[in-house]
């Protein structure tokens, strides 16, 4: 076994910069048909644009979305291409925005509201839960309320407080939201779209700390493919993120390139680790995640939020029902620990990191320890 | 689907009958509340609110004692474990009666738990609507198809669901007016001042219409704010407040009339406060006896909205004797429907817990949803077997 010490990532060093003014093309600019470099950030703002396009009852609200784009600029050009009535700024008040989206979808508009920071979204928390998510269940069905609410989402991004919470077991928790939680520009792309044009609605966790990781693709294709309804659905659905045989790792969102960067160190150490990204949080995929332990025999389940009492709790707990007598060893979590989110200085002794992955892996019970 | 592209309106001003010194005068609530038909049955001339004709005050009346008897039946079902609660409206029938009837066919009603009464007099199935307070469902009717909200528990979060499709109205051009409903205790709520600072911003076509009965549950309005009213809140939100007598039916039809017309007419929100009393303990679980005096609650038995209501249409003489009678004859209608359909036991499917969470049961619901049908047909199986 390497020094664990040369496996340290800095994570702050794995963010490129944030883009310069006019970085993000231009509202309304016509993809070129060729695949190129686009960030996780455009592949947002281009299925915004490309959901207003298709369904006019597609309408965009909170703060400072509308001239400044957003504080990530994620509707950047909205307003400018489909005027004020489709793209708008709202007062400063979470709860209004997300109270106002209710009525809004109970008159026929799918809305698409943002919540500028997970911490933010607290104010809300009370029209999300008791209305948000019950109000097709009071109904029995005849009120469907098709909203997503995107929450840029969990940290290192070196923000000071309430600006780096990850939620996802609040909303997780209650019955009637989806929850998702992207983890590549692909998916940027066609899992925000899939949440607009779904019945139900959708808590839509962006990692913060991607917004400016790059993909090779073509956006027109993508939209293509997803107009065209050929693309595979991803709500429900985890996906393979890297095949392995040893061991699964199990994350989401902001972890899976955590991950993915612990499975490549792991392979020049010649440990064959399996990627599983959830990518949907709620409805969860149980089969996906259980045929590659079952393949493998061992899980570590990677979250950035504190461990007790988290999705990744209730990962582990699903994965110990359902495939106890394949399992070679405990499954094991790596989280954040179980304490407020720690200041800039601080994150990255907090957030999972490859070392952390790579040692939790280590003591799954290997033949060679016995 | 088709979005207007125009831009927000600036904040309107009231249209009163006179001229206002100034937006500001103009969104000051009438330094007493208006009142039209004083307790005496008198009608007293108001320069703003021309007072509705007989016609129109008859057939609200007629909705007003079917109200009253629907608060009656419903308390007294719950005595007899008919229903598991009932917020009454004894007292205030008049803002549930008048809140129903300005608004048109196309028009929303966001009622509160406490206004039965106004989701019945706008048209919904009684039954349909007790669903929530008998414990079957917690909303029996259709939203959309009535276009009256589902009544909500938590305080003034229906509120900016109002203005939400008060907006959404108003992307769509469609000629709606939204009336949302409120308790005094709700005006302390956050999303109280969410809903009044978006409708304002805004400008769309809401009637906030606070219920001000005195108590949230057993605080009174005294300990809730300080404020010289709570119409004069609309000030602060760039709107027109007015205060009017909650237990005078007339008052209550023309001030709320007129809001709902400023309202269809590109006039932006009104906030109305309507100055009432709860007669009765907030529910069944409650004992009033602990925070207020039966004296002070005898104090509004005067004021009570159909005693001065009816002796203002006999003195016009559009009601008489054999008017009361059929009036009465209706209420009891409504009361023997109430008990007829309330005496049977409800029929619940279990299955229903796992239908209606999400448009398709996730995997997750599937099982849980296997695991009780298993149970259940356990159950009814060990029930054949013993004798």
């Amino acid at each position: 076994m390497t020094d664990t010490t040369e496996r340290v990532i800095d994570a702050a060093a794995e963010l490129p910069d944030a883009p310069q003014a006019g970085e993000l093309n231009e509202p309304g600019q016509a993809e070129a048909r060729i695949a190129g470099p686009v960030t996780f950030a455009k592949a947002l703002n281009a299925a915004l644009a490309d959901a207003m396009e298709a369904d006019s009852s597609v309408v965009m609200f909170g703060e400072d979305v509308g001239a400044l784009g957003g504080v990530f600029r994620i509707t950047d050009g909205l307003t400018a291409r489909f005027g004020t009535s489709r793209c708008f700024d709202t007062p400063l008040a979470e709860a209004g925005i997300m109270g106002m989206a209710v009525g809004m979808a109970m008159n026929g508009i799918r809305p698409v509201v943002e919540m500028q920071f997970d911490a933010f979204a607290y104010p809300a928390f009370e029209q999300v839960v008791s209305h948000v998510a019950k109000m097709p269940n009071r109904t029995k069905g005849k009120v469907k309320l098709p909203i997503v609410i995107r929450i840029p989402y969990a940290g290192g991004i070196g923000g000071v407080e309430h600006h780096c919470d990850s939620s996802e077991s609040y909303y997780a928790h209650t019955p009637g939201l989806t929850v998702l939680a992207p983890a590549t520009v692909r998916d940027a792309y066609t899992m925000l779209r899939e949440a607009i044009s779904y019945p139900d609605p959708v808590v839509f966790l962006e990692p913060k700390k991607l917004y400016w990781s790059k993909e090779v693709l073509d956006l027109a294709e993508l939209r293509e493919t997803f107009e065209a309804s050929t693309a595979a659905p991803s709500i429900g659905r985890a996906v393979v993120a890297r095949a392995g045989t040893d061991a699964t790792l199990v994350a989401y969102g902001p972890s899976v390139p955590t991950a993915m960067a612990a499975a490549a160190a792991a392979a020049e150490e010649g440990r064959s680790l399996e990627v599983i990204d959830v990518r949907s949080i709620v409805p969860f995929d149980d089969e996906t995640v259980c045929a590659s332990v079952r393949k493998t025999g061992r899980a570590v389940v990677i979250a950035e939020a504190p461990g007790f009492a988290s999705v990744a709790s209730e990962i582990v707990a699903r994965i110990q029902e359902r495939c106890f007598h394949s399992l070679a060893a405990p499954v094991r979590r790596v989280t954040g620990f179980d304490v407020p989110y720690p200041s800039p200085k601080l994150e990255h002794f907090f957030l999972p990191s490859v070392d952390r992955i790579l040692d939790t892996v280590d003591e799954l019970q290997w033949e060679d320890q016995a | 689907m088709t979005i207007s592209t125009g831009t927000n309106r600036a904040p309107g001003t009231a249209k009163t009958s006179e001229q206002p010194e100034s937006a500001e005068a103009a969104m000051l609530p009438s330094a007493t509340p208006v009142q039209l038909v004083d307790p005496n049955g008198t009608h007293t001339p108001h320069a703003d609110y021309p007072l509705p004709d007989g016609g129109s005050l008859l057939a609200a009346y007629r909705k007003l004692v079917v109200g009253r008897r629907i608060n009656d039946q419903a308390n007294a079902l719950v005595r007899q474990g008919r229903m598991a609660v009932y917020p009454s409206s004894h007292g205030q029938e008049a803002c549930q009666v008048a809140a129903a009837v300005v608004l048109d066919r196309q028009d929303w009603l966001f009622p509160t738990y406490r206004d039965t009464v106004a989701v019945i007099t706008r048209g919904v199935d009684p039954m349909e609507v007790l669903t929530l307070l008998r414990g079957d469902w917690h909303s029996g009717y259709d939203p959309l198809e009535h276009k009256v909200a589902t009544q909500a528990t938590p305080l003034a979060t229906q509120l900016l669901h109002a203005v939400g499709v008060a907006h959404a109205a108003k992307l769509k051009g469609e000629d709606t007016v939204v009336l949302a409903l409120c308790g005094d205790g709700a005006t302390s709520e956050g999303d109280f001042h969410e809903a009044l600072n978006f409708a304002a911003v805004f400008h769309v076509p809401v009637v906030f219409l606070i219920q001000n009965n005195e108590y949230a549950i057993s605080v009174p309005l005294k300990s809730q704010t300080v404020a010289p009213s709570l119409a004069h809140k609309a000030i602060g939100y760039g709107m027109p407040g007015e205060r009017v007598d909650g237990n005078d039916l007339a008052a209550l039809l023309s001030v709320l009339g007129k809001a709902v017309t400023r309202a269809r007419d590109g006039g932006g929100p009104t906030l109305v406060e309507a100055h009432t009393y709860r007669m009765q303990a907030h529910t069944n679980a409650d004992d009033p006896s602990r925070y207020r005096s039966q004296d002070d609650v005898e104090k509004w038995i005067p004021k009570d909205p159909l005693s001065r209501m009816r002796t203002y249409l006999r003195e016009l003489a559009v009601l008489d004797d054999d008017g009361e009678a059929r009036i009465a004859a209706a209420a009891e209608e409504m009361a023997a429907s109430l008990r007829n359909g309330l005496n049977t036991d409800p029929v619940v499917n279990p299955e229903d817990l796992f239908n209606f969470v999400f448009t398709e049961k996730t995997s997750q619901l599937r099982e849980q949803a296997d695991l009780l049908r298993g149970e259940l047909s356990r159950e009814e199986s060990s029930e054949e077997v013993t004798p």
